[in-house]
């Protein structure tokens, strides 16, 4: 229960903290209206902001004690610390760059970019890169099967690590830091192709349905309806459980049945939006114009409507993007997604999980769960970013 | 001076756009003495409502006052701490906004709203403010004034809403109210009923207002003095009667002559004359709710017919049928004599390019992504053939008719252009398919009155230089006035008038149709007190409609 | 009052529609399993006889409308038919299928009670915070506050769950041993302990479903505060405490209800992985392992148990936010 108490104690002191530093304020400035006008809880959040920072450079600090037990419990933490650190630097590097180099265009979209949203590019660059370039930077194949099987991560020997296998290989020998770059054309494959074929049905569907109206739109609308009422990875796994008895033993094809379901599910979500920014569009002026001047329906999907729903589109393919790439993690994690031999992060993670009790004395074996997971947040994360500046830039003065 | 109550020095007001400030509003000057109304006008993008705020030492949330002085009744609005500024604001200064729907909270009752104010800020109890608001509501003319301050906003029609927000203003007896287009939103015969209300009230209280509006006829008669306003600067300002008679600065000379233009009146039309366009008993229905009923009019070779009437009379519904887009149940629409297949999806190709159409938002009749070449251009190449060279030599012919260089604008996008410009962009595509009939649907009235009267001129010459038809829906009668040849006059979906303009503007007229002329405001300051004296404060506005249906 | 009446009535007759249609989806979808049931229990091995015996027993001679119409009124009694995996063991050791075989709503009953003490702990804990946060953020947008909590909630947001878990598992279990890191309950357990083992399954779904909560609220606010009424309400000199309890709490009552019921919607599917990571017997992890070995009755009953309670909570949110709209409480 002292862990409580310490919170509780911790609070009481910044509250009062606050209070000291509005008055102690208001008394240096002699009432300037920044601190006369200032609310008690902005001068709580000043202080709480404060301490945490202090906290973290002191856990910093620790990290790097000379005490192996202190610098292990600090371990992850100061990594997080020096990634976010590079990170931001990267990406600022990143934004600096694009604002040197390139077309008038893009120069002018750099300078207004925030470094989230520069930091969400900069990863999908690189992402992508590893993805097509995974068969010349992964050390070994992602089925071939090495001599040593269960090395244990972290590249120790003293831990039953091997330095050649900095990430360990796994029970029947395979590297596992090859694995997790062929992970990425793996799993950030996929997910693309899914999240375009679902974009393919849906997109097509929806227009047709705002533009036609009608029986069309009514049938659509409540057949997606219904399928939304499921929740969706209810859905998938129910979906993958007949699917897994139709592929037997051909693992490819139940990926393939994979990519099929989740397409599926997915697209009754891209079909709402797609109606519904349809719907936005077609209620416009100049779609009436174009009716009545006697345009065919081919004319106004393709030349009317869809140049005005690519933006609000884009942003909706980054979120479903995101959206499939964690149900397919998830499936894998869960066993029945993306299937062996190839490699997958949702599938590693499981397999390593047991690793992170290591984290007490052998920090480095228990990143490698992590790593895996990271990188499967990490992709996510870039295009939340990029996505929310996009949202952001497109609802422009509205906050 | 111990009657000034407003002091307002170099006011100048920035708004953040993107990453930066710029400024919206240049230095205004302002003085306001007790019991004083100051008219402060503009058109859009002027800061008028920026100014008006700004006299309450608030603004927007992206926008802050970057120099100059407020100073109300001897103290700084722009310095005083939130405390003393909530002080003031509501009990010594109130605001009436312009959409009063909006600006009243629809989970509250209107007394509650009423009374909130003055409770708050410890003027009246509870109990004395509600019994208040009683009388300022029977003061204001409001039906039913016992029970209306019962019901919730959306219960209550807009006019009445806002005298409610009006008397909302006053429930502390403040000393300056601040009127922000109170009636904009409004009907003119609607509005002609708030206005009688707002200029009593404030006359009877002896309460200073600031009137913000860009309607100079309206202004005309409920301010002592007039400050005129041009994107962010001082025009000039003079008391009422002496800025409508001799106003000093070219800008509000301009200003004052729109309403001066007028067409020729033109010849009579033969009796035996095929009309260009006929709607014959023409009867349509949304669903199973009826909207029109039995209409009928003619439109002749090179004629313009007004169709007047105010919000929900059926005039759009009634352009709709001609274009076929809301097939109508009974009656049919004849085109050089010949009928017209109801449904524009059976028109053929010759039929759809004969009537065109120019929409009231320019903004979303074109198609933001496309270039001016390519909105006009499609119709060229759609109806007439012509692609290449051929296309683009007749897309230039166009721009030029619209009075718009075309190698300066060829490649524009609509969001380039201004609202009058976009405008014309609409017209030139209409004119693009070489039709003989426009419909010209409230196409002035989301434009300020300079522009939206070059719009008129330059409809009224391409009338006369291509022989066009016209029919043109506007609520506007000064609109009327200056460019209609004919006029039908609808309400609730039924034409309750039509005729010759020079017949239709003198008197015996049809009930309603002389309600409505004399609701328009004139820029005659006495014109809102003669007009009273005339009628009677019972029959104006929404009790005179209730009167004849 | 008779509108809305009959507004509610529709929804919930709308809602009541969902559900069967939503039951005839998943039925169809099991009957699409290739072969039968009964070469699927009991694998390629069996006799001809065996297989038909097990057929009949199931009832799968039956026309599937037969079928459908039986199972649907069994599961409204309660009844979810017989596990496999049962079946299966019973049919192994030679017992008398039909007396053996463990009920599908006997398995899930006490699971299903675990999963709602996980999610009630879950919205104990999230509902207050992120509503609190998110109402914060509207306040003071685009302070640092703001941006910083945009960031954390949006990495939340695009993290795996199971990633999240183990995050916490990392430093709550392992490095500082807090909380243990299995959440192996059981049912006569006492409270506190219980409590103390959910919660890091908890916690973890705490996180995701705050960010999203807080990131609707603050949106749903900010939306709210741009209104010209509340605008009003600080130019008629109204206090900033008020302005928010009398003018923007009663408005934003409907969109915060959906907001949370949306979130626990949402909770429905995010059990699913958090309860395998912390091996905590609910359905979630149930309806998994079923999955693996495709138990079809379980994986079709835990199906329609998410699916109604997706479908309840969504329709729940409905209901209240017509409730709670002054236009439809007070007609013309």
């Amino acid at each position: 229960m002292s862990i409580w108490l310490t919170l509780i104690l911790g609070l009481l002191a910044i509250a009062a903290g606050g209070w000291l530093f509005r008055f102690a304020g208001q008394k240096i400035t002699g009432d300037a209206p920044r601190f006369r006008d200032m609310p008690y809880g902005v001068a709580f959040g000043y202080v709480f902001g404060a301490v945490i920072v202090v906290w973290l450079a002191w856990a910093y600090w620790l990290s790097r004690s000379a005490d192996p037990a202190v610098a292990n419990k600090y371990f992850f933490l100061g990594k997080a610390i020096e990634g976010l650190i590079l990170f931001a630097i990267a990406a600022w590097l990143f934004r600096l760059l694009g604002r040197s180099v390139g077309t008038e265009g893009t120069k002018k979209l750099f300078r207004s970019m925030p470094l989230t949203a520069s930091f969400g590019i900069l990863m999908i660059l690189i992402y992508a890169f590893v993805a097509i370039f995974a068969g010349a930077l992964a050390p070994f194949g992602q089925e071939e099967v090495l001599a040593q099987a269960n090395v244990v991560p972290g590249g120790d020997p003293a831990m039953g690590g091997n330095p050649d296998y900095p990430l360990g290989t796994d029970q029947i020998g395979r590297d596992i830091l090859s694995r997790l770059i062929y992970g990425a054309q793996n799993t950030v494959g996929i997910a693309f192709i899914t999240t375009c074929l679902a974009f393919f049905i849906g997109g097509t569907l929806g227009f047709l349905a705002a533009t036609l109206q009608g029986w069309l739109d009514q049938v659509l609308s409540r057949a997606v309806d219904v399928l939304m009422a499921i929740p969706s990875l209810i859905f998938a796994l129910l979906l993958m459980t007949i699917a897994s008895a139709w592929a037997g033993s051909e693992k490819w094809l139940l990926t393939v049945y994979m990519v099929i379901i989740i397409a599926v599910i997915d697209s009754t979500r891209v079909f709402r939006l797609a109606r519904a920014v349809g719907l936005n569009i077609v209620v416009m002026d100049y779609i009436e114009a174009a009716k009545l001047r006697g345009e065919g329906l081919g004319y106004l999907i393709f030349k009317e409507i869809l140049p005005n729903a690519t933006a609000p589109l884009l942003a909706e393919f980054g979120l479903r993007f995101c959206f499939v790439f964690l149900t397919i993690a998830s499936l894998s994690f869960l066993g029945v997604g993306i299937q062996p031999p190839l490699a997958d992060w949702g599938t590693m993670v499981r397999d390593l999980a047991q690793f992170i009790n290591f984290a007490v004395f052998a920090p480095q074996v228990a990143s490698a769960p992590l790593l895996a997971a990271g990188a499967i947040a990490l992709l996510t994360v870039a295009v939340n970013f990029v996505v929310d500046w996009m949202l952001h830039k497109s609802s422009g003065l509205k906050e | 001076m111990s009657d000034l109550l407003l002091k307002v020095r170099g006011l100048k007001i920035e708004g953040r756009s993107e990453e930066t400030w710029n400024q919206i509003v240049n230095g205004v000057d302002l003085d306001l003495n007790k019991g004083e109304v100051l008219g402060l006008i503009g058109e859009s993008g002027a800061g008028k409502s920026t100014v008006g705020l700004a006299t309450m030492g608030f603004t927007r949330d992206g926008c802050r006052i970057s120099a100059g002085s407020v100073e109300f009744d001897g103290i700084d609005l722009v310095n005083a701490s939130a405390k003393v500024k909530r002080g003031l604001l509501g009990k010594r200064i109130a605001y009436v906004a312009q959409s009063a729907a909006a600006s009243f909270n629809p989970a509250h009752r209107l007394i509650d709203q009423h009374s909130e104010g003055p409770v708050q800020h410890g003027v009246m109890s509870r109990s004395d403010s509600e019994a208040d608001g009683i009388e300022l509501y029977r003061k204001l003319r409001l039906p039913n004034p016992e029970q209306i301050g019962f019901r919730y906003p959306h219960q209550v029609s807009g006019g009445q809403l806002q005298r409610a927000m009006t008397a909302m203003a006053m429930s502390c007896r403040p000393d300056l109210i601040i009127f922000d287009e109170p009636t904009t939103a409004l009907d003119v015969t609607t509005q002609i009923e708030v206005l009688a209300s707002i200029r009593q009230i404030v006359e009877e209280y002896d309460t200073a207002a600031i009137y913000i509006t860009h309607d100079l006829a309206v202004v005309a008669q409920m301010a002592d003095k007039i400050k005129v306003l041009l994107k962010g600067d001082e025009v000039e300002e003079a008391d009422t009667r002496t800025m409508l008679s001799d106003p000093k600065e070219d800008y509000t000379k301009s200003l004052w002559a729109v309403r001066s233009f007028k067409r020729p009146q033109k010849p009579a039309v033969n009796t035996g004359a095929t009309p260009v366009v006929s709607v014959q008993n023409v009867t349509a229905a949304y669903g199973t709710q009826p909207v029109l009923f039995d209409v009928s009019f003619d439109i002749h070779e090179a004629r313009t017919v007004a169709v007047v009437g105010e919000s929900g009379s059926g005039k759009s519904t009634t352009a709709r049928c001609i274009t076929g887009l809301l097939p109508p149940k009974q009656g049919h629409i004849e085109f050089d004599g010949q009928a017209l297949p109801l449904d524009y999806r059976k028109r053929n190709k010759d039929q759809l390019r004969q009537a065109q159409m120019i929409y009231q938002m320019a903004d979303t009749a074109l198609n933001p992504r496309k270039t001016i070449g390519e909105l006009i251009g499609r119709p060229v190449q759609f109806y007439l053939g012509l692609s290449g060279k051929e296309k683009r030599r007749r897309v230039e012919e166009l721009l030029d008719q619209i009075e718009l260089e075309p190698s300066q604008y060829i490649n524009r996008l609509p969001s380039e252009l201004s609202g009058g410009q976009k405008q014309r962009i609409g017209i030139a595509r209409a004119l693009a398919a070489e039709p003989k009939f426009i419909i010209c649907d409230e196409v002035t009235s989301a434009l300020d009155q300079l522009v939206a009267e070059g719009i008129l001129k330059l409809l009224a010459r391409l009338q006369d230089d291509l022989g066009l038809s016209y029919m043109f829906i506007t609520h506007d009668l000064a609109t009327v006035r200056s460019i209609a040849d004919e006029v039908v006059v609808m309400k609730d979906g039924r034409v309750v008038e039509q005729g010759p303009k020079t017949e239709m503007f003198q008197p015996p007229h049809h009930a309603y149709t002389d309600l409505l002329l004399s609701s328009v405001p004139e820029m005659d300051p006495d014109w809102l007190t003669n007009l009273l004296n005339e009628r009677g404060v019972d029959n104006i506005g929404d009790a005179a409609v209730d009167k004849m249906t | 009052m008779t509108s809305i009446l009959r507004i509610i009535a529709q929804r919930l007759l709308l809602g009541i529609l969902t559900l069967f249609v939503v039951s005839i989806v998943i039925f169809t979808a099991v009957n699409m399993l290739p072969g039968d049931f009964a070469q699927l229990i009991l694998g390629q091995g069996a006799t001809p006889e065996a297989v038909e015996a097990i057929r009949k027993d199931l009832g799968l001679d039956q026309p599937p409308i037969t079928r459908y119409f039986q199972w649907l009124a069994s599961a409204l009694q309660g009844d979810l038919g017989n596990s496999f995996a049962q079946a299966n063991f019973a049919s192994f050791v030679g017992a008398d299928g039909s007396t053996n075989m463990a009920s599908v709503a006997a398995q899930i009953a006490p699971r299903f009670e675990n999963t709602l003490f996980l999610a009630g702990v879950t919205a104990l804990i999230a509902v207050p915070f992120s509503l609190f946060l998110g109402i914060l953020a509207a306040l003071y947008r685009n302070s640092i506050f703001d941006r910083a909590t945009n960031i954390l909630t949006l990495s939340s947001i695009s993290s795996p769950e199971f990633f999240l878990a183990y995050i916490l598992i990392l430093f709550l279990a392992v490095l500082n041993p807090i909380l243990p890191s299995l959440s192996n309950i059981y049912a006569d357990m006492p409270f506190d302990e219980r409590l103390t083992r959910t919660l890091l399954p908890a916690l973890t779904l705490t996180l995701v479903v705050t960010a999203h909560m807080m990131r609707m609220t603050r949106a749903a606010i900010i939306n709210l505060l741009a209104s010209p009424y509340i605008e009003m309400a600080r130019l008629k000199g109204i206090s900033p405490m008020r302005v928010i309890v009398k003018h923007a709490l009663p408005n934003a009552l409907a969109p915060i209800i959906n907001v949370v019921a949306l979130n626990l919607a949402y909770l429905i599917t995010g059990v699913v992985v958090v309860e395998v990571v912390f091996v905590y017997p609910g359905i979630g992890q149930l309806f998994v392992d079923s999955v693996k070995i495709r138990d079809i009755p379980v994986v079709q009953a835990c199906c329609l148990i998410f699916a109604t309670a997706y479908i309840l909570l969504n329709l729940t949110a409905d209901i209240l936010s017509i409730i709670s709209n002054p236009r439809l409480r007070h007609p013309k």
